[in-house]
This record gives C-alpha cells, sequence and structure tokens, in this order.
C-alpha cells in the first residue's frame, strides 16, 4: 500500500511563501519558552546553530555529540565554501538564480519551496557569519571575496581558505559556548544516542550511552532535533569522519520516521585514489580545485607513461570536451560518471587505473606558482602528505569517492518529520539537494536549518504541547533504556572470530560495487541477497571485547556497523525501486547512447519515503510528489 | 621526505596502557609487522588493533575521527613528540614511510595536569572548551547582523585572523610545553577576535575571563620555550603570545583607569 505525504508548503507565490509563514506561524511567549525543553543531537552546523539560537531565544537545550568537542563535528572538514545570493560580483546572481541553478543541479528531485527559501535565506546567513568574526577571505580593497563552484556560472561561493567549514562551525560552536555558560545550553560531550523514545505518537526524549563510563540513561523533552549528519559510511571508505554513523536517524527510523530517498548518494569527483585495503578512509580535495585545476587522461588506453611523457594531443581534456560550457566545472555526479567511464574504458593513471588527473600546469603557467599557492596550498600540501607527490610538479591524481548522502529522514516544510515532535535538520534530512548536491551547499543548508526556519517553525509544534510533558521513568524509556542494555549485552557476548571492521569492509566493498557510481537491477538484488547473510554471519561471529562499563571503542563501531548493515538494504530497495537514472543514483539500465542520465519524470517525480515495517517485513512505500511551478522540469544540460 | 627502506616495513611498539581514569598505567610492547608504507600512522595502529582483537586482546584506545588533519581529535606523543617527528601534521596525517624500517616507536598519550588520562592514550581535553565559555565568541545575536559588506576589514588583517583562527584545539601545544601551559591556543582564540573590528565590543574582558579560566584549569604559564610552534598542526605562530601579553597588558591598564 502506497500513501501520498502532505508536505505542508504553504500557499501563495513562491517568493511570498516564506514570508507568509513566518506570520503565519506560531509564537512562544518569552515566558513560556523557558518551560520547553528541546533535545538536539549533533553539534555540526545544523545543530550547534540551532542550539546557539533556540538557547538564545529562551528555550532550555540539550545538546549532544559523540565528539569530545562540540568543535569537531564533521562540518569542520568542508574545504571550499558555502554560497549565497549576495550578488556581491555584479555577475548577475539573484534569489531566483541561486534557487533555479539548485534544482537544476538536484536533477529536478528537490521540493522547490525548501529550496526557494534556502537561497531566500542564504544571505543572511553569510552577514551573520561576518557578524561572529568568521574570517573570509577578501579582496585588497577589503570586501568579502567570492569563487565560482561547480553547477554554477556566476561567482557566488564564500570561502575562508581552504578551511570554510572550521571556520563556520567556529562561528557557531562560539554562540553555543557562550549559551552554554549562560547555563541556557547544556552540553554532552562523548554522548551517543542510542535510541529515540516516542510517547503517544509523539517523539519525547532518547536514550544515551555515556562514552566514557558507559552509563545508559534518558533524556525526556518536548520535542527531539536530530542533526547527526550522513550515512556515506554505509561504503566504508568515504570521506567521512570515521565517527559518522546512521544509527541517530536509522533508530529514528524503526520508531516511525519516514526515511526518504536512501539512494540519492553523492560521489565526489576529487579525491585521492585508494591506496590498499588497510585504507580506513578517503580524503577529498576541494572541487574549489576545478576552477584552475584541468581533468584529463590519456585517450590511449593502459597508457603507462608518466603524465609529464605524454604529449598534449595524446591526452583527453574530457570535461572540457563533453560539457564545453561547463568544462571542469560541471556538477560532481557528471564529473564522477566521466571518470568512471574513462577509467571503464581502460584509459585510467596510476597503479591501480583507478584515477584521472587534475593538471595545474595551465593555470601555473598563466597565475605563477605564488597565486596556486594563496590560493590552494594547504590542499598541494594535504595531497603531498598522503600521496608523497608534489602537485606544483605533477598533475594530482583524483578519484570519485563517496562524499555526501542527499537522501535523509522525510521533513515537512517546518523540518518536522511524519513523526509528530521529531525535527530534522542538515545531511540527516532529505529536503534541498535533490538526487545531487552542488557544491558548497551543504553549509549554507546546515546554517539555514539552524538559524533561520527551525527558529522560526519550532514553535508550531510547541505551541500543541504546553502542559505535555513526560518524564523520563515512563515506561517508553525503561522500556527502550532495556533494549539499549540489551544490544549491548548481545554485542557483548558473541565473541566470534572477526573484527568489527572486517565486517564493515565487506558491507563496504559490496555496497561500492552493487550500489556504487553506477547501479542495475541484477546487481541490488545481488545485494539484497548479500546484505542479510552478512549481517547474520556478525551477530554470529562478530568479536566485541571489553564491557560496556568502559570507553569501549569496538563496542561503539560495533553498534554503528550493526545499523548500517540494516540500512544497507533499504538504500538497496530504494534504488531498485527508483527505475530512472538521476542525479547521483544512476541505474544502467536508463541512459543514453553517450551515457547520459535518463530521468522518467512521468513515474519519479515524487520523493520516496520508507517506513519500518515491524517484524522485519520490506519497508512500505510512501510517495510525496514533486510539483514544479517555478523551475521548468527539462532534461538537464552542461553541454 | 621520506625514510629509505623496503615498501612494508617492520616495527616494535611501545604503548601506554591504562584501562580507565584511576588505573596505573604502563607501557606494553607490540610487533607491528608488515606496515605498508602509504599507512598513515593510525592505519598502522587500525592494523595492529586487529590482530590484537584476533587473540582476544583489548584493542589500544586512541582518538581519532576526520582523519584529515583538520578536526582536532587525534593526539599521541609519539617518540617524545606530541603528533610525532613531522612539522605541520597531525598524527592522523603522518604517514609510516617517515619512519624507518625496524625502528621502535613509543607511544603515550599527550600529558598534563589539565587533561587527565580517561583510557591508554585517550585523554579529557574538555578544559579548552570550558576556556572558550568564557569568552571564545562574539556576540552576535541570530538575525540581526548588519550587511555583510559594510564592515570592509583590510586583507592583510582578515589573513591574520584567519592564521590565529586556523588552531584546530588539539592541545598539542599544551603536550609539548614543560609547564604545560595552553598560551598558544588561548593566543590564537583571544588574537582571532582582537584583530578584528567585530571583536571590539567585547575585547577587554574577554582576554581577562579566557585567561583567568586558563590559569584556574591547572595549565601552566608561558616561559618562552617556543616548543608549542614547534609542534602545531596548524603552524600557529607564537608571535600570538605577544599579541595576547598585549591584550592583557592593554586590559588591565584599560580596566585600572576605569
Amino acid at each position: 500500500m502506497t500513501g501520498i505525504l502532505d508536505a505542508h508548503i504553504p500557499g501563495g507565490p513562491m517568493e511570498k511563501k516564506w514570508d507568509l509563514h513566518k506570520f503565519e506561524s506560531k509564537l512562544i511567549n518569552p515566558a513560556n519558552k523557558r518551560k520547553f525543553e528541546i533535545i538536539i543531537v549533533g553539534s555540526g552546523l545544523a545543530g550547534a546553530s540551532a542550539a546557539a539560537t533556540l538557547a538564545e531565544l529562551g528555550f532550555r537545550v540539550k545538546c549532544f555529540c559523540y565528539q569530545d568537542s562540540p568543535r569537531r563535528a564533521h562540518s569542520i572538514a568542508a574545504q571550499g565554501g558555502i554560497n549565497a545570493a549576495k550578488n556581491y560580483q555584479n555577475d548577475g546572481d539573484s534569489v531566483f538564480r541561486l534557487f533555479y541553478d539548485t534544482v537544476k543541479g538536484g536533477d529536478f528531485r528537490s521540493r522547490e519551496a525548501n529550496v526557494y527559501r534556502l537561497a531566500q535565506v542564504s544571505a543572511a546567513i553569510i552577514d551573520q557569519c561576518v557578524a561572529q568574526g568568521v574570517p573570509f577571505a577578501r579582496e585588497y580593497g577589503g570586501l568579502l571575496a567570492n569563487r565560482s563552484f561547480g553547477g554554477a556560472q556566476v561567482s557566488r561561493t564564500f570561502y575562508a581558505r581552504g578551511q570554510t567549514g572550521q571556520q563556520l562551525l567556529l562561528g557557531a560552536y562560539g554562540a553555543l559556548c557562550k549559551q552554554i555558560e549562560a547555563r541556557n545550553v547544556q552540553m554532552f560531550p562523548r554522548t551517543e544516542m542510542l535510541d529515540l523514545v516516542v510517547v503517544d505518537g509523539h517523539a519525547k526524549g532518547i536514550v544515551v550511552r555515556d562514552m566514557v563510563s558507559g552509563k545508559i540513561s534518558s533524556h525526556a523533552g518536548d520535542t527531539v532535533v536530530l542533526a547527526t549528519g550522513g550515512y556515506g559510511n554505509v561504503f566504508y571508505l568515504s570521506t567521512n569522519a570515521k565517527g559518522c554513523n546512521v544509527t541517530a536517524t536509522y533508530r529514528a527510523y524503526r520508531k516511525g520516521a519516514f526515511f526518504a530517498n536512501p539512494c540519492y548518494t553523492q560521489i565526489h569527483p576529487t579525491c585521492i585514489p585508494v591506496t590498499g585495503e588497510y585504507q580506513s578512509k578517503l580524503t577529498l580535495m576541494s572541487e574549489s580545485l576545478r576552477n584552475d585545476g584541468r581533468v584529463w587522461a590519456p585517450k590511449k588506453q593502459h597508457d603507462k607513461r608518466p603524465p609529464g611523457q605524454i604529449p598534449e594531443d595524446e591526452r583527453d581534456y574530457y570535461l572540457e570536451r563533453k560539457y564545453p560550457s561547463f568544462g571542469n566545472l560541471a556538477p560532481r555526479d557528471i564529473s564522477s560518471r566521466a571518470a568512471k567511464q574513462v577509467c571503464d574504458e581502460g584509459r585510467g593513471v596510476g597503479d591501480t587505473g583507478l584515477g584521472v588527473y587534475l593538471d595545474f600546469a595551465d593555470a601555473i603557467t598563466r597565475l605563477g606558482v605564488e597565486t596556486i599557492r594563496e590560493r590552494y596550498g594547504n590542499l598541494f600540501d594535504m595531497y603531498e602528505k598522503i600521496t608523497n607527490e608534489d602537485a606544483y610538479k605533477l598533475p594530482m591524481r583524483i578519484f570519485p569517492a563517496v562524499h555526501y548522502t542527499m537522501g535523509g529522514l522525510w521533513v515537512d516544510y517546518n523540518l518536522m518529520s511524519n513523526l509528530p515532535g521529531l525535527h530534522v535538520l542538515g545531511e540527516a534530512n532529505f529536503s534541498d539537494h535533490g538526487a545531487n548536491r552542488l557544491g558548497a551547499s551543504a553549509l549554507m543548508q546546515g546554517l539555514a536549518d539552524g538559524y533561520f526556519v527551525l527558529p522560526a517553525t519550532i514553535g508550531n509544534y510547541l505551541a500543541t504541547q504546553a502542559g505535555k510533558k513526560v518524564k523520563p521513568d515512563a515506561p517508553e524509556f525503561k522500556q527502550a533504556e532495556e533494549d539499549v542494555h540489551n544490544r549491548t549485552r548481545r554485542l557483548l557476548g558473541i565473541r566470534g572470530k572477526k573484527t568489527v571492521d572486517h565486517f564493515h569492509r565487506e558491507l563496504g566493498i559490496l555496497m561500492w560495487e552493487k550500489a556504487g557510481m553506477a547501479r542495475n537491477e541484477t546487481g541490488l538484488r545481488e545485494a539484497l541477497k548479500r546484505i542479510p547473510q552478512l549481517r547474520e554471519e556478525f551477530w554470529e561471529n562478530v568479536n566485541v571485547l571489553g564491557e560496556n562499563e568502559n570507553l569501549n571503542q569496538s563496542l561503539e563501531k560495533a553498534g554503528r556497523v550493526a545499523d548500517f548493515l540494516n540500512f544497507a538494504e533499504l538504500l538497496c530497495y530504494d534504488a531498485l525501486n527508483r527505475r530512472e537514472s538521476c542525479g547521483g543514483h544512476f541505474r544502467e539500465e536508463f541512459q543514453t547512447p553517450d551515457g547520459e542520465a535518463v530521468r522518467n519524470d512521468e513515474e519519479f517525480a515524487n520523493v520516496s519515503a520508507w517506513e519500518c515495517v515491524p517484524n522485519g517485513g520490506p519497508p512500505q512505500l510512501h510517495k510525496e510528489p514533486l510539483e514544479f511551478e517555478c523551475c521548468h522540469l527539462a532534461t538537464r544540460s552542461y553541454k | 621526505m621520506s625514510a629509505p627502506g623496503p615498501s612494508k616495513r617492520n616495527y616494535k611498539l611501545r604503548v601506554w596502557r591504562q584501562k580507565d581514569a584511576g588505573a596505573t598505567g604502563g607501557f606494553v610492547n607490540y610487533d607491528a609487522p608488515a606496515i605498508p608504507t602509504d599507512a598513515s600512522f593510525l592505519e598502522m595502529l587500525d592494523i595492529v588493533n586487529e590482530t590484537l582483537i584476533a587473540r582476544n586482546e583489548e584493542p589500544i584506545a586512541f582518538d581519532h575521527d576526520c582523519r584529515e588533519g583538520i578536526c582536532g581529535m587525534c593526539s599521541l606523543v609519539i617518540n617524545g613528540t606530541p603528533h610525532g617527528p613531522n612539522r605541520a601534521t597531525t598524527t592522523c596525517q603522518l604517514y609510516m614511510r617517515h619512519f624507518p624500517d625496524g625502528q621502535t616507536i613509543v607511544i603515550e598519550p599527550f600529558r598534563a595536569r589539565a587533561f587527565p588520562v580517561i583510557r591508554d592514550l585517550i585523554v579529557n581535553r574538555g578544559a579548552l572548551d570550558r576556556i572558550q565559555q568564557v569568552g571564545g565568541f562574539v556576540t552576535a545575536r541570530t538575525g540581526s547582523a548588519q550587511d555583510a559588506n559594510n564592515i570592509p576589514i583590510a586583507k592583510p588583517d582578515a589573513d591574520r585572523a584567519m592564521d590565529a583562527a586556523a588552531c584546530i584545539q588539539c592541545g598539542a601545544c599544551v603536550a609539548a610545553c614543560p609547564n604545560a601551559s595552553a598560551m598558544l591556543f588561548l593566543a590564537a582564540r583571544v588574537s582571532h577576535f582582537a584583530l578584528l573590528p567585530q571583536g571590539q565590543p567585547e575585547r577587554t574582558q574577554r582576554v581577562l575571563d579566557m585567561l583567568a579560566k586558563h590559569d584556574e584549569e591547572g595549565f601552566g604559564n608561558c616561559r618562552n620555550h617556543y616548543e608549542c610552534e614547534a609542534v602545531c598542526p596548524a603552524e600557529i605562530s607564537v608571535l600570538f603570545i605577544t599579541k595576547l601579553n598585549r591584550e592583557y597588558l592593554r586590559a588591565e591598564v584599560k580596566k585600572a583607569v576605569e
């Protein structure tokens, strides 16, 4: 049975929806705000900005993160920049153009009203961050500098060297620190959420594990906000931090929240290639490098000559050839697939043949090595540390890697899940990037959700909850705690022969091969057969040593991998169900003769939101139809 | 520059093991055979941990997360140096090609009174967060900001503020300092804001509060050893400590005059 989901998109013309909605949203009077307690899980850009802003408004906030400090959340690793429709460069940018680029970049699979709102609040984010002292790059005149990113023909990206995420997170973390000191936020570092608690159909709290003492405890609140990031580590190797996991969102899914578009995963085109099986993570080289670097591969197959010995006319600058108007700045999904095609043809470079060149020789000749060093020095240094090669002299070798996940928990226009009382922000929700995220849009969305959207919409839920407090000794909490205890005991009791990492690596290889850059029905069906077997092996043969009552990193990992082993199946179901190619989801059955994605708007211009069915049946599909009133549904072309 | 030798190397490890905060710790020796030179230092520890688990021994606990040198979670004192032998490099960005075949590698936690050991190589660096909480920010109520380009900032000032803001709060400066001082960290935070127009309204109180908290948390004073700068993965300059001193003096004088 398929249900139709209502996103509660306000009426009125697109450019007025958000203002009208804000006016119509419920306000909570100042004296009542302090009666409401908000639980926020995650302290990245979305979580920290929401925690700080809601506390500043007068709500009582509890914020949880698994890192030892909220400032270490993985937003910190974002390199390139943050988009905003400021039009400071006078190059034709506008709210509408950022909106249109984002909808088109997402291959017409995002919700127009959300994306328009995102573009509208983008300018205020830059103002807010500058006011906090974020040291964005500046021109000699003292004004803010911009650069361009993939999928756009204007320069609207603000940046702080190659450390934009770090600086934006420090801004939000600073605001959070102020509220912690003022006792408006209670901060719980090294604390991991292990279950969501639902009382009378509303999300009312969480069960957490103190990662130092092992103590498992409950926290009750008037609403729960998940800002726990994406699920890229289901592929084991990704550019995510090692701790990034799906547990919070997957546990919420188990408790009734719908998971939307889990098959939309972003494979980033410019990462350092894999070198060996011991490898624990992949490292991104910022997309901003494609402003000056040229991507190429040898024209000949299996050409083992060093790059310097391959003459110009034997090089294929394939992005410039195939997409002349966007060239090296083609969007991520398109650039990644093009790299895969080149390698599939046997023209890949490096020992493994899984790599292409990103070459700065022309840019260095044109601009001088000092300019390149100023723009990208830290990235070149990082590249040298990892590969032992000097990218000022040799072209970088790059290959696509899992980087970001567009899918996430389904939310309505208020950023609330179908499960009342559960709000979801940032990468953890699904709403703004459709099937492919454009560069420099993740930071924009995280901060939009946390600084501006949730603080304006949360009253709509809280206003209905006066006098409906639950206490952490309610039976639902006791039951959830008991479930967590049982699961932990079970993991520690198996004492099998294989490590947690062994299973995670196995799962990753399977997912990369069957549900990675290209997918087809046969492969997905194989994965759906293999994943339950792997899960069974895990629960029979994993070896988790130590005890719960101490810091235990194997136990932490085991819980996360156990959830990935369930979630992987959901991702494959969704990929199998979506019989079209769009954005990061490329089904080999649906492509043009020259390998471009073929969408099926008749059947699939909708969001697939999956409901967990108790007792292990296949998940149930709900659809949210996507209507396009401003953007004309068109085949995406960057040619 | 990498150390010459085969592409798979053998090492002897001496690793600090400590069950929990209350336990007495000590060094334990391990073999780390056939480590690929392209493995990172943490990947070498991953490999060793896999073999420990296979022998039903509990793995070595160490902090890490992004593994790309920016989150500040990784630590370790390697052969006596926080973050190991390479300049401007976090432990997670350190590669085994820099360690010659057959070397003995001693691995300890960051040590300081203000950083109690939690387990093995993991320490509690919460004191650094608590210093930030008393002033490491510019107050800017969400939604109240003026247009960003209404505050022009000369590029050299913005660049210097960014040099200071690059601190990743890893705590290596504390671990390297004979006095376990967090002055380099503190100086970076104070300077970042003091250099920008946005930081001016809270400038005086910020340095006084943060410095007081620094001392209260049990960090020592700066005696100009410069060990902090030598190990800082973000290359924060000790010149920011002179800036901190000036900020402190300025604040004291300003308070006295008032």
